[in-house]
């Protein structure tokens, strides 16, 4: 005889980030659902030993981050951050006016377009190219600033989705020390540099900040080959 | 300034998105054809990081990024949303259109530009990435689902640059027995209300790739050769 039971079952709210400590990407994830006070489940990956949850989650780039809300994944860090601010929607991110939300977007995509593959390249290049990388950098930086303004961080009062894509900086900071390069500096970018120091300064984004000194030998362990340049 | 104003040339694929974006929601603007090698004080005034188009100019502001300014569109004038409403299907959407810029672009481009060995090792990741799309289509007539969307706006130059590449390489790269579903996408979108009408003349462009292909060659093989005598 069937016995026919219903079961209203309330499924907790599951979110799960798949990252891996010094990914400037995955920090990202921490930073937006931390501003959010979403309770995730972090998983750290060994990307040289993807497990079998990445590659069913992310089949198409196999990289992390992905985020996973309800068992439903999503990839592609930027695009995390909009889903994030589209489903959790106090302490916003993006700014609501079409106009504004589409500069936001704007800049984001810049660094990841522009300055963070230039901060990869000045990384892994010496001498001559080094310098001229270097000053690719410093002219991106300076486009930032100036779209910086006087403002507090790129979202106004409060970290946004700008600020939060700009943990780049953060990460080329990092390189400039563990490798003995010259970029930002506060002589060169006062603006720029006030800015960085609220950023690192900031209650939530400091707790994401991979920890310091094991993030310096880090890099120079992965890039630190090349001879600094004067 | 009131109105709306679209910076394009006659055929970049990427101003043809946002072509396709104002013509669905019936929106009016006007059209200023750019000629790059002799760019207006108007399009570097209004896109001064990147001197491209396509720029949408709303009430006097700039919006770059052709992606960016679907979003603003669908953002701005709300009906026949281009987008879903719901924050996974929209990360969804916008995870296809950006591996449709990253991935499938990229390697496809890769294809052409390339000739003889080189051009056979392109073409793996090149039909890897077509593959993903095909298994994206499955179930669906659009990539928007019973209606054309988003990302049908973002990979639609496949429905047009695709046939014009392979007719100037003499190799096809979308078959229509290996990738069936994209092969009756492709065809659908380009026949489409609005899109049909839309396209830049097949001749001119068939002219205007060739020389890009042929440039590209030579620049490449003056590069190696300058390489090896140094």
């Amino acid at each position: 005889m069937a016995a026919i039971s219903l079961q209203t079952e309330t499924m907790a709210e599951e979110v799960k980030l798949f990252g891996t400590w010094a990914s400037v990407f995955s920090r990202r994830i921490e930073v937006a659902l931390k501003l959010k006070g979403v309770q995730f489940e972090y998983i750290e990956e060994n990307l040289s030993n993807k497990s079998p949850a990445l590659l069913k989650y992310n089949p198409v780039h196999k990289k992390i981050p992905v985020l996973v809300h309800n068992g439903k994944p999503v990839a592609e860090s930027l695009v995390i951050l909009e889903y994030i601010d589209e489903t959790w929607k106090h302490n916003p991110i993006l700014p609501t006016d079409p106009y504004e939300k589409a500069m936001a977007r704007f800049w984001a995509k810049y660094i990841d377009d522009k300055l963070l593959p230039a901060a990869i390249k000045v990384a892994m290049s010496k001498g001559e190219e080094q310098k001229g990388v270097i000053e690719e950098i410093q002219k991106q930086l300076k486009t930032l600033e100036s779209e910086l303004k006087e403002k507090k961080f790129f979202g106004g009062e409060s970290l946004g989705f700008v600020d939060i894509a700009a943990n780049t900086i953060v990460w080329l900071v990092v390189a400039q020390e563990a490798l003995g390069m010259e970029i930002l500096t506060e002589e060169k970018f006062p603006v720029l540099h006030g800015w960085y120091q609220r950023l690192v300064d900031d209650a939530v984004f400091k707790e994401c900040m991979p920890p310091r000194e094991q993030h310096l030998s880090f890099v120079k362990v992965r890039f630190g080959s090349s001879t600094p340049s004067k | 300034m009131v109105g709306v104003k679209l910076f394009r040339t006659w055929s970049s694929p990427f101003a043809l998105r946002a072509v396709w974006a104002l013509k669905i929601k019936g929106i009016d603007y006007e059209t200023i054809f750019e000629d790059l090698s002799n760019k207006s004080p108007s399009l570097l005034q209004y896109n001064p990081v990147y001197k491209k188009v396509p720029v949408l100019v709303h009430n006097g502001k700039p919006i770059a990024e052709s992606l960016i300014i679907l979003e603003y569109i669908d953002e701005t004038w709300k009906h026949a949303p281009l987008l879903p409403e719901d924050p996974h299907e929209r990360a969804t959407a916008r995870f296809w259109a950006k591996f449709g810029d990253d991935k499938v672009l990229t390697s496809i481009w890769s294809v052409f530009i390339k000739q003889g060995k080189e051009q056979e090792e392109a073409m793996v990741p090149a039909l890897e990435n077509l593959k993903f799309l095909e298994e994206e289509l499955k179930g669906k007539k659009f990539f928007g689902g019973e209606t054309i969307g988003f990302v049908d706006l973002a990979l639609g130059w496949l429905g047009n640059l695709i046939s014009i590449l392979e007719e100037i390489v003499g190799l096809k790269v979308v078959d229509g027995e290996k990738f069936p579903l994209l092969s009756a996408w492709m065809q659908d979108f380009a026949d489409a209300p609005i899109i049909k009408d839309n396209w830049p003349p097949r001749d001119r462009m068939i002219v205007k790739f060739q020389a890009l292909r042929d440039a590209t060659i030579a620049a490449a093989a003056a590069a190696a050769a300058a390489a090896t005598s140094k």
